[in-house]
């Protein structure tokens, strides 16, 4: 069955929607205004199309109502001052509507969208929510229940985030200046973090929710199409790649989380393992490449025995050397476990133990718990199974540490 | 969000006279690039043309092979393109886009279908 016209037009508008918001925002100057402009030019089409037809080509058809309206809109100052004044903007820094851009603007646009959408001057949740909004064609309902929050609170999230944008007179831009490394950072941490809330969900009963893990990894496919002169862009892309291989495999039949040691290999989706490999050939040696190259160091063994926890432990001495972490330091204790035994690995989770930052994370009396056990230490190991227990916030994972510490005699 | 494969269906027989437009090439390197940049396109390929290819069949506990050309077939899959995409609605939406680069006398099809997952 083909798709409906209402169906065709809400799928052009997702494919559409980011280009005409970035290429909407360079004419009026502010994100929200943009994006109701772009909400304006659906409506239209959705009154329209079902009767008219879907025109030949439905995303120019899309950019160039909104485009008119934009320009409309500027035409009538009064209008303009106002919209302007309600976001927080005065009228006197706004520039007459400059020329209409032609294709190869778009993707420049696109790229000013995503830097004004991850900017600094906005708390991380506001740059996840609006990110997802105007990039991830996500709905307002879609990102409240990925996030298990209530709707009203994501709408305010981005309506807040709208109007800091405009109070700061944030520039719709690229940054190419000493601040780029910094602002390109906020936009690669935003689309990790949409990822890793995914992967491993903190909180509620779905160990992860595969949808935003998809939905970060389009984001970062995207991001490579338009930076491909950033290896950091590659190695991010990379390492999501990479570990969304494996995403099936982590869970099993009934929702419970499946170890690494005991993944079922043959189930990590090699296109995606294949396109990490492509992907970490472009890209550098900062933190996402490394984190990416431990990645493709577990994809490459064909059997859990056959990790090369040599390379891993190495790569994660360079990865705690470029950004000290307890968090990498743990997960490097785990490496060093593997490859010199669970002796050096308790040295290396012992010097964390008065670390403030994971005082309530529970993966560290959990990876403890694990490094005693096979020493052979067992009341000990039950006693940090039990409290890594206590610690976790998503349920299933609460199952399994229970379910260790009470197999743990 | 689900995978989908779109094979491409082609009349090799109406298509091994045919002169492809000067622009052709040109044209549908700038859709994939598109479709790459949406963050949509996972794999996509041609295929050699089916004078290359084999058929092996099992029936009745027996294989057979079948080299190609397979004229029988009026049409046969020439290409494919593995898309990820929101909903099957935006994965036609791409197929009609590959479709439309196309000149109008050639017949060419694409089958989209749903990659099971899990």
């Amino acid at each position: 069955m083909r798709a409906s016209a209402t169906e065709t037009v809400e799928a052009v508008f997702r494919i559409e929607s980011a280009r005409i918001i970035a290429g909407v925002t360079r004419i009026v100057r502010d994100v929200g205004i943009a994006e109701e402009l772009a909400q304006d030019a659906l409506v239209a089409a959705l009154e329209q199309w079902p009767e008219s037809g879907v025109p030949d080509k439905p995303g120019a058809w899309l950019m160039a109502t909104a485009k008119h309206r934009a320009i409309d809109l500027v035409r009538r100052k009064e209008t303009y001052a106002r919209k302007l004044a309600e976001v927080g903007r005065a009228l006197e820094d706004v520039e007459p509507p400059p020329e209409p851009p032609g294709p190869d603007d778009i993707d420049d646009d696109l790229l000013r969208l995503i830097f004004t959408a991850c900017h600094t001057v906005l708390s991380t949740d506001a740059r996840i929510a609006l990110t997802l909004k105007l990039l991830g064609g996500l709905t307002t309902e879609e990102i409240a229940r990925a996030f298990l929050v209530s709707e009203p609170t994501v709408a305010q999230r981005i309506v807040r985030a709208k109007r800091s944008l405009a109070r700061a007179g944030v520039p719709f831009e690229v940054p190419y200046g000493a601040d780029r490394a910094e602002r390109l950072d906020s936009v690669l941490e935003v689309i990790y973090l949409v990822f890793n809330e995914g992967y491993s969900a903190t909180a509620g009963d779905d160990l992860v929710r595969p949808a935003l893990c998809e939905d970060a990894l389009r984001l970062a496919r995207v991001l490579a199409g338009l930076m491909p002169g950033e290896p950091e862009v590659h190695g991010l892309a990379a390492l999501l790649e990479f570990q969304a291989s494996r995403i099936t495999a982590r869970t099993g039949p009934a929702g419970e989380p499946v170890l690494l040691a005991d993944q079922n290999r043959s189930k990590w989706n090699r296109m995606l393992i294949r396109r990490g490999v492509e992907a970490l050939h472009r890209a550098g040696n900062g933190p996402y490449a490394l984190q990416a190259a431990i990645a493709a160091c577990h994809t490459q063994a064909a059997r859990y025995e056959d990790t090369d926890w040599v390379t891993i432990a190495a790569l994660y001495g360079q990865l705690v050397r470029l950004m000290p972490s307890p968090v990498v330091e743990l997960n490097r204790a785990v490496a060093v476990s593997m490859a010199e035994g669970p002796a050096a690995g308790l040295e290396v989770v012992d010097a964390l133990a008065d670390e403030p930052a994971l005082k309530e994370y529970h993966l560290l009396p959990s990876v403890r718990g694990d490094l005693l056990a096979r020493l052979g230490r067992m009341s000990e190991a039950r006693a940090e199974f039990e409290r890594a227990a206590s610690l976790t916030r998503n349920e299933r994972e609460r199952e399994l540490l229970r379910e260790r510490a009470h197999h743990s005699i | 969000m689900p995978r989908f494969l779109s094979m491409v269906r082609v009349n090799e027989n109406e298509l091994a006279g045919e002169e492809f437009p000067e622009d052709f090439g040109e044209r549908m390197g700038k859709l994939l690039e598109e479709i790459t940049k949406a963050g949509v396109m996972l794999d996509t390929a041609g295929l050699t043309p089916t004078s290359d290819g084999t058929r092996v069949t099992w029936s009745d506990g027996k294989l057979s092979y079948t080299d190609g050309p397979f004229t029988e077939s009026k049409e046969v899959i020439g290409g494919y393109a593995i898309m990820q995409c929101k909903d099957k609605a935006e994965a036609l939406e791409w197929a009609k886009r590959f479709l439309e680069i196309h000149p109008k006398q050639w017949s060419v099809t694409c089958e989209v279908r749903e990659i099971a997952e899990g």
